[in-house]
């Protein structure tokens, strides 16, 4: 027997860590990298709302989640090996045409 | 025995974050990931949601993480060098973190005892299993938002190779 607020609150930690890695990191996979945990944690919190309420919605939205992160991940490599190609970085500091 | 279970492979979740933090190169970071989706893949299984803790580790931890550990290879990114983030970041974006992280956990704590305790499995009624529910609901109500997800990764793959395709 585990409150769901215990799982709840493990959710919110992993997304803070995944924030302060999104924040801290320079390496723009290592970003990406992060990226993924923050959805991890909130699909945690999915799971343990349709657990709470004994419904299916819940999981089958985190089925569409997974979906849409494989699509993204692949997409976003596609271009995080363009950027190599163009930059021969993977610095995001070094990355900055677009600033003023 | 559950709340072993959830302590066990939470904090093993939250251990493996820290590492992905704290590590400097990115083939870590990318392993600890692996970690973190692995024990989360076992608390989904705690709370009933039998599909998605097998999809977890054959989608997250097998396809994407090897595509993500694949990229690192091929790039052969190396140790990231310590640089003085933007300013912005460390100003405000660590304290924002710890008050949304803060602020998550007083609302889950104080609401906690409206909603329940779980019990291990979980599984909504004993009749049928998990994926025989998931997959009647995903072939009769949404079927067209199944539809629509492989029109998606059909788009995702093409822009993948179109992206990735070199320049001439």
């Amino acid at each position: 027997m585990v409150p769901i607020s215990y799982y709840l609150v493990l959710a919110a930690i992993l997304f803070s860590l995944g924030i302060a890695a999104y924040l801290v990191k320079r390496n723009v996979i290592t970003i990406f990298i992060s990226i993924e945990l923050m959805l991890n944690a909130v699909n945690l919190t999915f799971i343990a709302f349709a657990h709470q309420w004994n419904k299916l919605n819940g999981q089958i939205f985190v089925f569409f989640v997974m979906v849409v992160a494989a699509a993204e991940a692949a997409v976003g490599l596609a271009i995080i090996i363009a950027l190599f190609r163009s930059r021969q970085t993977l610095n995001v500091d070094q990355v900055n045409l677009l600033k003023g | 025995m559950h709340l072993a279970l959830f302590f066990i492979f939470g904090g093993l979740a939250v251990l493996a974050a820290l590492n992905l933090l704290l590590q400097r190169h990115p083939i870590n970071s990318a392993l600890s990931l692996v970690v973190v989706m692995m024990s989360l893949a076992v608390l989904y299984w705690s709370l009933g949601a039998e599909f998605l803790a097998a999809a977890q580790i054959i989608v997250y931890s097998g396809a994407v993480m090897v595509l993500f550990v694949f990229v690192i290879m091929l790039l052969n990114a190396g140790e990231e060098e310590r640089t003085r983030g933007s300013k912005i970041a460390s100003i405000a974006g660590f304290p924002g973190a710890a008050a949304i992280f803060c602020l998550l956990s007083f609302v889950f704590l104080s609401e906690g005892h409206k909603l329940g305790l779980s019990h291990l499995g979980g599984s909504l009624d004993e009749a049928s299993s998990n994926i025989s529910q998931i997959s009647s609901l995903l072939f009769t109500d949404l079927l067209l938002p199944f539809e629509v997800t492989s029109v998606l990764i059909l788009v995702a793959i093409l822009g993948a190779v179109v992206l990735a395709k070199k320049e001439r």
